[in-house]
């Protein structure tokens, strides 16, 4: 039970924006193991990720969002130069 | 003020009328229908320019009720018994989206057996769903508490229902003073929605999903908002008696200085008790009678306070509780658990599916109760 209710709102009540504001990235038990050096960026894993968490600035790929992340483990799947791994989430 | 003769349906009307609702949803259930009847006339006359919306079923009517309260409007509607029964799944979830949605009830056994006369089984089954609830003794009162209740449910954000014995008072034609339209105006004011769905620049979701990290907390502040509506009934009460110069405190105490013997009730069997306790008072007997008002949130001090010089009690209840004591008598019971003198308390199950109670029997638990020999159950039959 990680989501944290700064306000609650009379009568449960959920303003926009729940997607950005409500970080999911805590249900993560894997953790994608990004290697920049080898990556191509390809995009693969960008256009694969269901939660759209791999982040792209000027043709670059960026480090995972871990925020959001969930671990499913699909980007290291499709990476056709296998620069992603997936290693089990340490809890902090 | 004009004095006008009205049922206590076509009282619930002409305050809905002045009340002029943005939306009304409907479905016909005795002994209610004459409420939605009328207002369905000042509509079609054009003297409301409410939505009147005609349902399939009482389910129906609750759920475009809260459908257009979440959506910013002032909502009333009006049931009975079985639609109310219908309604049984929405009424928590008015209450939990903290909706305040205005139902006027004019009380009617549940079935089986099929009966259509008054008994408080419908409401009294509904009465621990975070929704406030007011009895009202007549046509009189029916139409000031429908003002009462709009007022008090917009400020603490809960619905509430206001109930009235269906055909004594629903149906029998008592004089009653009405306020004039644009004091009703003035004293309720607009709906200040503080989340309306139809505000697309601040968008919002109702009725989301709540697990057990959140749930609590939401149902906390439902909680803490029902003993608001306890606080400001009292402050709301003195508001609207500067305008009628009629009081509604949240139990009416009738010749209760001095009275040994007292009888609690609600709704229309004030009336005959009264005239029991006049009878009685007249011989001499020490004797009164509260009448309680606001049922929900409980005034359990107030109560606890009012009996606290009474040798005895009995509380009418015109409904069962099967397997339990029956509601007034147990919430009695509740509010006299901290007193140092507690009086000897009786329950008095009278008036199931519509029997009528008269001044004899009213009389005899008054003897009963100065006689000292008190039997704890009791049935007027």
């Amino acid at each position: 039970m990680t989501q944290q209710n700064n306000k609650l709102e009379k009568g449960a009540v959920v303003k926009g924006g729940t997607s950005i504001t409500n970080k999911t990235g805590s249900w993560r038990s894997l953790r994608p193991i990004w290697d920049k050096k080898r990556c191509v960026n390809c995009m693969l894993c960008k256009i694969y990720c269901p939660e759209d968490c791999i982040p792209v600035k000027k043709g670059l790929r960026l480090e995972t969002d871990f925020d959001f992340c969930k671990g499913c483990g699909i980007c290291a799947q499709v990476c056709p130069v296998k620069c992603i791994k997936m290693d089990k989430e340490v809890c902090k | 003020m004009k004095l006008r003769p009205l049922t206590g349906a076509h009282a619930v009307s002409e305050a809905m009328r002045q009340i002029n609702p943005d939306v009304v949803p409907v479905y016909p259930v005795t002994p209610q229908t004459p409420i939605a009847e009328g207002f369905a006339q000042f509509k079609a006359d054009g003297r409301v320019d409410t939505e009147l919306v005609l349902a399939e079923s009482e389910h129906s009517v609750m759920s475009i009720a809260i459908g257009a309260s979440a959506a910013g409007a002032r909502v009333m509607t009006a049931t009975a018994s079985q639609g109310l029964a219908l309604m049984w799944e929405l009424l928590p979830a008015a209450a939990g989206m903290r909706l305040p949605i205005v139902m006027n009830i004019a009380n009617r056994a549940l079935s089986a057996p099929l009966n259509i006369h008054c008994d408080h089984s419908d409401s009294m089954g509904a009465k621990d769903q975070s929704w406030i609830q007011m009895y009202a003794e007549n046509p009189q009162e029916v139409y000031d508490m429908t003002l009462l209740a709009m007022k008090l449910a917009e400020l603490v954000s809960l619905p509430a229902m206001v109930m009235q014995d269906g055909f004594i008072t629903s149906h029998c034609v008592e004089a009653v003073e009405m306020l004039d339209d644009k004091k009703v105006k003035s004293f309720l004011g607009r709906r200040k929605a503080t989340f309306p769905l139809l505000d697309s620049v601040n968008p919002v979701t109702y009725g989301a999903m709540q697990l057990p990290d959140s749930f609590f907390e939401t149902k906390l502040q439902q909680i803490n908002a029902m003993e608001e509506a306890g606080k400001q009934y009292s402050l709301i009460a003195n508001m609207l008696t500067k305008l009628t110069k009629r009081n509604y405190d949240s139990l009416e105490k009738y010749k209760l200085t001095g009275a040994d013997a007292v009888i609690i009730t609600t709704s229309s069997t004030s009336g005959i008790v009264k005239v029991a306790v006049d009878n009685l008072r007249k011989k001499g007997k020490k004797v009164g009678m509260i009448k309680l008002r606001l049922f929900r949130p409980f005034p359990y001090k107030e109560l606890a306070k009012a009996l606290e010089k009474v040798k005895a009690v009995s509380i009418l209840d015109r409904a069962v509780a099967y397997g339990a004591n029956a509601p007034l008598f147990a919430e009695t019971l509740q509010s006299l658990y901290s007193s140092v003198k507690k009086p000897k308390a009786q329950s008095c199950v009278f008036g199931l599916g519509g029997r009528d109670i008269f001044e004899e029997q009213v009389e005899k638990v008054f003897t009963e109760l100065l006689s000292g020999k008190i039997q704890s159950l009791r049935y007027i039959k």
